[in-house]
């Protein structure tokens, strides 16, 4: 199995649509949901599962499988509507989501979820176990690569800097940072709570290849794919992809309010509809 | 030789069955492997990686401190040293698990126990990832090193973690067959060591199995149910306490988690009496461990013996052991003291 056919963009548009409108129906069944921080990943997840993964459903533990880590295991529930529609299992499982005893919570859980490369939900690992993987993928001879999506909240967890820091020590060019650059953490701008700019310099002073694009143009986020090397040794490749946390909601575009909320009633049948027409230009709110 | 490289030496020197005299007489450069000689895990591991090509080994830039480099002499290319970054180690460990892997992860227990506790819960034991962490220089066998790297809370925090198995070493050969009975085990392991100057208790490799004790002496009036670095010590005061009459059995209850039950209640059942012995707090490990056990045995006197709940004084291994009785001649006096009380 080689790449999956090339899905055109608008096509990919309606995958990144439907990450948003299933994280929204989703939380409904929950009662509460990450909503922004899911938005925000929607085309990168979209471009990554459709388009660019080598991965076979079919046979969910293929060793030359691409590996995906979720290390902002949060927006899981982007994710988990991505596996049930590439055929990973039945999209009606999805039904129970955070019910009890159901194999989906909102942090997810390698051992209840066919198609999940790891566990996740405690922030500031993920980068550390697409470490391993690579060092893996060294030691049995097998040339996947391993994705590792990071928000950019957990950059202050020291963890993920000791794992950047192996990431180029190791050599690891087929792992791979997607930096969701949302800009916002719980409790305000990122460049407020714990600056992390100038975020591309930094990992690049780590070693890593760095490019920086903007995460809701498909565009550019394809062909920041096309860019990574071929050669599994070499430097690590990181993808800062600037994104706005609530893309494709307005009333959540860079609100530190959504990070976690519940839709319901109008408010629910709104939002959907205004998902359903697709994205709009983004306006940022005035500065007053 | 300056004080500081006659301490050095004098840390590996001295073990829970008495002071050894400081002899050197020429200086001491690095640890001598032959001061190690309890630390077979590099070599061990780098024969049955011959056969095994799923053995890695890793650790964080303490290679020849706890004798992984071992291994890497023979397979340089299943050894990563992540240096001074544990939490980074245990988690890339349980990443090259999900992908295949075996990897044994060693380090000080001070820093893969409690600083690494959360990457073990969420990164190995909760995903059922076959990683073996392996705590070297565990209790307080790092002497004068101090509180920082001392570790006599490790069997608490580790034995109340779900799906992971939490055992002790007792000497080269029980290493060995720990190594051995560990490969294809299921889940993630603990495996808790000294520091590689434990004295012999098994002359030959003896048959283990994980989760089942293992019974060294008979006996009828008490029995001694002690891991790891204590069981040496606790034989050799059985020993000497039979020779005044008193009949104490001895259990090395070398896996913690899962316990052993069924030895605990025949103990309960056969013996008069209890006593544990560890090199860990008293409060939260072997002892306690036990004791939950008892709870559902007839009453009989039990006595926890360990380090008290505070934070222990610097000085030399074995100069520690005497100061908390955790040595032979300290759990006579223990053991004689505990059954006066008893009349």
């Amino acid at each position: 199995m080689s790449n999956p056919p090339k899905t055109s963009l608008a096509d990919l548009e309606e995958r990144a649509k439907f990450v948003r409108t299933e994280t929204v129906r989703l939380s409904r069944i929950a009662g509460a949901g990450h909503y922004s921080s899911t938005f925000s990943c929607a085309e990168i997840l979209a471009a990554l599962y459709y388009s660019q993964m080598r991965i076979d459903p079919q046979n969910p533990n293929w060793e030359d499988r691409d590996r995906f880590i979720m290390s902002k295991g949060h927006a899981a529930i982007g994710l988990y509507p991505v596996l049930a529609d590439l055929g990973y299992f039945d999209p009606a499982e999805l039904e129970t989501y955070t019910r009890l005893g159901s194999k989906f919570g909102d942090h997810p859980d390698m051992k209840k979820v066919t198609g999940l490369d790891f566990s996740s939900g405690s922030l500031g690992h993920g980068l550390s176990v697409g470490v391993g993987m690579a060092l893996a993928g060294r030691t049995n001879k097998r040339d996947y690569r391993t994705y590792v999506m990071l928000g950019d909240g957990e950059l202050a967890e020291g963890q993920i800097w000791e794992a950047v820091m192996a990431g180029g020590h190791f050599q690891l060019g087929h792992l791979v940072i997607l930096l969701d650059r949302n800009s916002l953490s719980i409790d305000g701008h990122t460049e407020d709570i714990m600056r992390i700019e100038p975020i591309h310099h930094r990992l690049a002073s780590f070693g890593w290849d760095v490019q920086r694009v903007d995460g809701h143009d498909l565009t550019a986020v394809l062909d920041a794919f096309s860019n990574l090397p071929d050669a599994p040794d070499g430097k690590p490749q990181a993808i800062v992809f600037d994104t706005i946390k609530g893309r494709g909601v307005k009333r959540m575009e860079m609100s530190l309010d959504w990070h976690v909320g519940n839709l319901v009633g109008e408010d629910y049948d709104e939002v959907m509809a205004e998902l359903e027409a697709g994205l709009q230009p983004y306006e940022a709110e005035p500065e007053l | 030789m300056t004080t500081e490289m006659q301490n050095e030496a004098e840390i590996f020197r001295g073990t829970t069955t008495g002071l050894t005299e400081f002899k050197d007489t020429r200086s001491v450069r690095g640890t001598p492997k032959a001061g190690m000689p309890a630390f077979v895990l590099g070599e061990e591991l780098a024969e049955i990686a011959k056969t095994d090509p799923r053995i890695v080994v890793a650790t964080a830039d303490l290679a020849s401190a706890n004798r992984t480099n071992d291994f890497r002499d023979v397979h340089p290319e299943r050894f990563f040293n992540f240096g001074i970054a544990e939490k980074n180690m245990i988690t890339a460990a349980a990443g090259m698990a999900a992908c295949g892997l075996i990897p044994y992860v060693a380090t000080f227990a001070s820093f893969s126990a409690i600083l690494g506790a959360e990457q073990i819960r969420t990164d190995c034991a909760y995903p059922k990832q076959p990683v073996r962490i392996v705590g070297t220089h565990s209790g307080m066998s790092m002497g004068f090193y101090g509180t920082s790297h001392h570790a006599l809370e490790d069997l608490g925090i580790l034995r109340v973690i779900a799906d992971l198995t939490v055992i002790c070493a007792t000497d080269a050969n029980h290493l060995r067959a720990i190594l051995r009975e560990s490969i294809d085990f299921p889940g993630a392991m603990y495996i808790r060591l000294g520091r590689g100057r434990d004295p012999v208790v098994y002359e030959e490799i003896p048959d283990l199995e994980i989760g089942k004790a293992i019974r060294l002496r008979e006996g009828t009036d008490l029995t001694f149910i002690t891991t790891g670095s204590q069981v040496r010590a606790s034989l050799d005061a059985s020993d000497a306490l039979r020779k005044e009459g008193i009949s104490v059995r001895v259990v090395d209850m070398h896996t913690i988690s899962p316990l052993d039950h069924n030895e605990i209640i025949a103990a309960a059942a056969e013996t008069n009496a209890i006593i544990t012995i560890e090199e860990h707090n008293i409060t939260g490990g072997l002892g306690s461990a036990v004791s939950e056990v008892l709870l559902n045995c007839r009453r009989l006197p039990f006595l926890k013996h360990g380090v008290p709940d505070k934070y222990v004084e610097v000085g030399p291994p074995a100069a520690l052991y005497a100061s908390y009785r955790l040595d032979t001649p300290g759990i006579i006096e223990v053991t004689k003291e505990f059954l006066a009380a008893h009349q």
